[in-house]
């Protein structure tokens, strides 16, 4: 499904010194494949999860997508050969209104039960929200909802969400859970999810854990978690 | 009228045939059309150009297209149109200027319209602008609107110029009596060259008296656009104003609002934001499989839809 060979990172900060934000990174995704990634704040994940998406280009090293070398290709490209992206926090647009936003999402023209549909999913009374601009009229949690429902709708082999629980208190944990473990159990689809929370780390297949730019651990969640959990894991790795 | 006309009609006033209701279509500077109701009268000015409207008191549910197209070019015109809204009307206006320009010379429309709305009426106004033609000639549209708000009417105003006007300047100017509420939704796009300057001047006189006016532009390649919004809180009442505006390509935009609270019971609010295409919001649409181009363009339509 997804390849990351050896990819690193580096940005110029203030005064030109180079900083390496992901270092020589390489990670497998197979198919159907649930995958959480997890690790302290400034770790580098959503930065991993932006050169998946091709928000960020990598300073050195491949991405291969079933196979393809989509290293150089666009954003666009990326995500009409098949990969969705779900912002941490999510964009704001004036006269864009839900509906328009999850049609543009499915890519073909939605009736209002159609994007009706989506909105459930996340837990949305859509009658109230299908016809309203994605603005600062809504609320941070309720703008987290419908940016996860447009990658419901776009239905892609690969989705990858950047902190997805961030945000949605007013949504009951549970839907969101219940949102990833459908989208896991009634595709062939592949999740990445980048997370804090011990309940999305826990119905993952493997979990990834980066720190200080480079994988710390990887493997099946059973191997994993525990070590997160226990006291060592945490001064290890959130020291 | 021919096909240009036509096509002139239908972009400023959504026209595929003569209307329903009062209606008076100006081509080339002559009456090409026109229907008065029981209710509504359309009558030629004797001592200047343009016409009295004249909607009885109690008329409900009607609609006035006042539809003005311009193809020859070089021509020149200003226009006077008085609406007389009686007392209790609930009424639907459509005006709005189209000019083709395919020759050398300057092609202009000035039209004044004042308003006088009487107690209790509602009325919707609707002014849409719009040019096109491949010629060098200057399409220029100057609209004056004068609006004179009795007790307890209600105007919502709504102008677009989307497309093909070179200069324009708009100067709109309200007074409101006790309890009159005004609502204004401006949309503009300027490209190439062009120029456009709006001002809007209101004066809430009345107590309990409001007004919203909300402008929402973008400037594209060389273009300019100026707004300035000027609001008198002269009793107990609201005003509020906004100026939200997109930057493109080489484009400047000014925006000057002025609000003055002569009354310790006047509250008055003015919001203006410029800046370009946020980059996140390209992103974010890029994520969902369109393009730069697609994206840009997506987030444009829907800002002034």
């Amino acid at each position: 499904m997804l390849e990351l060979q050896n990819i690193s990172f580096q940005i110029s900060d203030e005064k030109s010194a180079q900083k390496e934000i992901i270092k020589d990174i390489s990670l497998t995704i197979d198919d159907n494949q649930f995958v959480a990634i997890t690790g302290p704040n400034g770790g580098g994940k959503s930065t991993l999860a932006k050169l998946i998406m091709g928000i960020e280009q990598p300073t050195s090293g491949k991405l291969l997508f079933n196979g393809t070398d989509i290293t150089h290709m666009s954003i666009t490209e990326r995500a009409r050969l098949g990969i969705s992206f779900a912002f941490q926090q999510p964009v704001r647009f004036k006269g864009i209104k839900v509906k328009d936003l999850i049609t543009l999402a499915s890519g073909s023209q939605l009736t209002t039960a159609g994007a009706c549909d989506y909105l459930s999913k996340v837990g949305l009374c859509a009658r109230d929200y299908i016809n309203r601009d994605v603005d600062g009229s809504l609320s941070g949690g309720e703008l987290k909802r419908i940016e996860i429902a447009t990658i419901i709708a776009r239905n892609t082999p690969l989705s990858v969400f950047d902190e997805p629980e961030a945000g949605i208190d007013l949504w009951s944990f549970n839907n969101l859970i219940k949102v990833f473990e459908e989208l896991h159990d009634t595709s062939n689809n592949s999740l990445i999810i980048i997370s804090h929370q011990e309940r999305i780390l826990n119905i993952a297949d493997e979990i990834v854990v980066i720190a200080g730019g480079t994988i710390q651990s990887k493997g099946p969640r059973k191997d994993i978690l525990p070590g997160l959990l226990s006291g060592t894991g945490s001064c290890r790795f959130y020291q | 009228m021919d096909a240009i006309q036509k096509n002139l009609l239908e972009q400023v006033a959504g026209l595929h045939e003569m209307p329903t209701g009062a209606f008076n279509i100006r081509a080339n500077g002559q009456s090409v059309g026109r229907s008065t109701t029981a209710h509504i009268d359309i009558v030629t000015k004797d001592e200047k150009q343009g016409i009295d409207i004249v909607i009885k008191p109690g008329t409900k549910k009607e609609s006035v297209h006042i539809p003005v197209v311009l193809s020859q070019s070089g021509l020149t015109e200003m226009v006077y149109n008085d609406f007389h809204v009686g007392d209790d009307c609930d009424v639907t206006i459509v005006a709005g200027c189209g000019i083709h320009n395919s020759g050398a010379k300057d092609s202009r429309h000035d039209g004044i319209h004042t308003f006088y709305i009487g107690k209790n009426s509602h009325v919707k106004y609707v002014e849409k602008h719009y040019g096109s033609g491949e010629g060098t000639g200057e399409r220029i549209m100057n609209p004056q609107t004068i609006i004179h708000m009795e007790e307890n009417s209600y105007l919502e105003m709504e102008t677009v110029q989307i497309k093909g006007v070179d200069s324009t300047k708009r100067a709109t100017s309200a007074v409101l009596a006790d309890g009159a509420k005004l609502v204004v939704t401006e949309k503009l796009m300027t490209h190439g060259k062009q120029y456009a300057e709006t001002s809007f001047h209101v004066d809430l006189n009345g107590a309990g008296s409001s007004a919203n006016v909300i402008s929402r532009a973008v400037a594209r390649d060389d273009s300019r656009q100026l707004f300035l919004a000027k609001m008198n809180g002269n009793n107990k009442c609201a005003g509020h104003s906004e100026c939200d505006a997109i930057i493109m390509d080489n484009a400047k935009i000014s925006a000057i609002p002025e609000i003055t609270a002569n009354s310790l019971d006047a509250e008055l609010i003015h919001e203006a934001a410029i800046g370009k295409i946020a980059g996140e919001q390209i992103v974010k649409l890029m994520t969902l499989g369109l393009t730069e181009a697609e994206a840009e363009a997506q987030i444009v339509n829907g800002f002034l839809k």
